[in-house]
């Protein structure tokens, strides 16, 4: 394993905060909003890693997708 | 009047629809069911609605209607007319805008640069008059935030010529051969071409608790009452709209947006400070008696240069910084 760049490191840490905060889901949904996680995650799968600027911008909507998802008013996600 | 015309827009419209049924032929039943003409003129809209948006759509999309049928013959070209762009008159005064376009829809995209020639003769006299009418009639892709057009809202604020300033109240320079070049408020993220995210500055504005803290009532159980030289104090603080040109123009609130509140809602602290009526005043200065949150304005004065309220955020800056020192 090569050693990160300190952008790769904070996608890392903010991919396993959204595995994380996707237990605090009901446990019925939960396969939901893992499968949308990880689905949000894979569509950008191809980006370039020295595309600094695109993939802070990514990283900056993703937390405020995450702060708006993680309310316990959404119980269940689908697309 | 009003309600004659209200009428005769009525009867082309129903005009139009049976037409459109006809050369289809579908099922117009519901044409038929709906009363004639009989909405009283009061409830007619005098401006926009949905059913006349050809007039206003861009000239690309005049031939188009708003809900596309696909059963929809052509309509042959003997029977259509051709909408140019109408021919620039001799006197036509051009200018070009350059404006600042980013798409977020393809985040790997970079930012660009596109230009704008807008007929001066037949647009408002202000820049935002301009950006609407290239929204309108050139570009409908184009973003920007607007509200009110006359300086109230503090919706519209960019960075038009390298000065902050809000679109409604910035005149187009009438020299033809300069061109304008307009950006979104510098240092800020960017949502979408001209608009910027302002959660920061919002949730930094909530920081300084932006409403009267009280504990005791009255004397008289009725208002809280001031003198008028107290109020004349909140004069240069109230007006504030909040439209954010002092702070992203502040060197020291663009490499510390994190920590420094900025000019926009260190005045804002400041209307409340100097508020009489308010009884929280020590705490709201122990707030800000951090290395960071205030006296990381270096009185760099650019606030003050480039608020289109003509307000002073320095001066309360200093103010604060006065009523901190000496007391």
């Amino acid at each position: 394993m090569p050693r990160l760049s300190g952008l790769q490191k904070d996608v890392l840490s903010f991919y396993r905060e959204c595995l994380r905060a996707v237990r605090q889901k009901q446990s019925d949904t939960r396969e939901n909003f893992r499968a949308f996680a990880r689905s949000e995650f894979r569509k950008n799968i191809g980006i370039n890693k020295k595309d600094f600027g695109t993939i802070e911008y990514l990283l900056r909507n993703g937390r405020r997708k995450l702060e708006t998802y993680q309310d316990p008013g959404i119980r269940n996600i689908s697309r | 009047m009003a309600t004659t015309r209200a009428f005769a827009r009525l009867a082309t419209r129903r005009i139009g629809t049976d037409t459109f049924c006809s050369s289809t032929r579908l099922n117009c039943s519901y044409t038929n069911t709906r009363p004639a003409a009989v909405q009283p003129a009061i409830f007619a809209r005098g401006l926009a609605s949905v059913t006349d948006s050809a007039a206003r759509e861009p000239i690309s999309k005049v031939g188009e209607k708003i809900v596309p049928d696909p059963a929809r013959k052509p309509i042959p070209e003997s029977k259509t007319s051709t909408v140019k762009e109408p021919e620039p008159g001799k006197d036509a005064k051009i200018k070009t805008f350059h404006i600042y376009r980013w798409n977020p829809d393809e985040p790997t995209s970079k930012p660009k640069m596109q230009t704008y020639t807008l007929d001066l003769n037949k647009t408002g006299p202000m820049m935002l008059d301009a950006l609407i009418r290239i929204k309108n009639e050139i570009d409908p892709t184009l973003t920007f935030r607007r509200s009110c057009r006359e300086g109230i809202c503090g919706s519209c604020a960019m960075n038009i010529d390298g000065v902050n300033t809000l679109a409604c109240l910035c005149r187009i320079p009438t020299d033809t051969a300069k061109e304008s070049r307009i950006y979104p408020l510098p240092h800020m993220y960017i949502v979408k071409d001209l608009v910027p995210d302002m959660t920061l500055f919002y949730k930094q504005y909530r920081s300084v608790k932006p409403y009267l803290q009280r504990d005791t009532p009255s004397p008289d159980g009725r208002e809280y009452r001031q003198s008028k030289a107290e109020r004349r104090k909140l004069d240069g603080l109230y007006e504030c709209i909040l439209c954010a040109c002092c702070s992203t123009s502040c060197p020291s609130y663009w490499w510390n947006q994190e920590e420094y509140l900025g000019p926009a809602i260190l005045l804002q602290s400041y209307r409340w400070i100097a508020d009489s009526r308010d009884e929280k005043t020590a705490e709201r200065q122990d707030a800000l008696n951090n290395s960071m949150s205030l006296y990381r304005c270096h009185t760099i004065l650019n606030c003050s240069r480039t608020c289109p309220k003509g307000l002073n955020p320095a001066l309360a800056i200093a103010e604060i910084k006065k009523s901190m020192a000496f007391t």
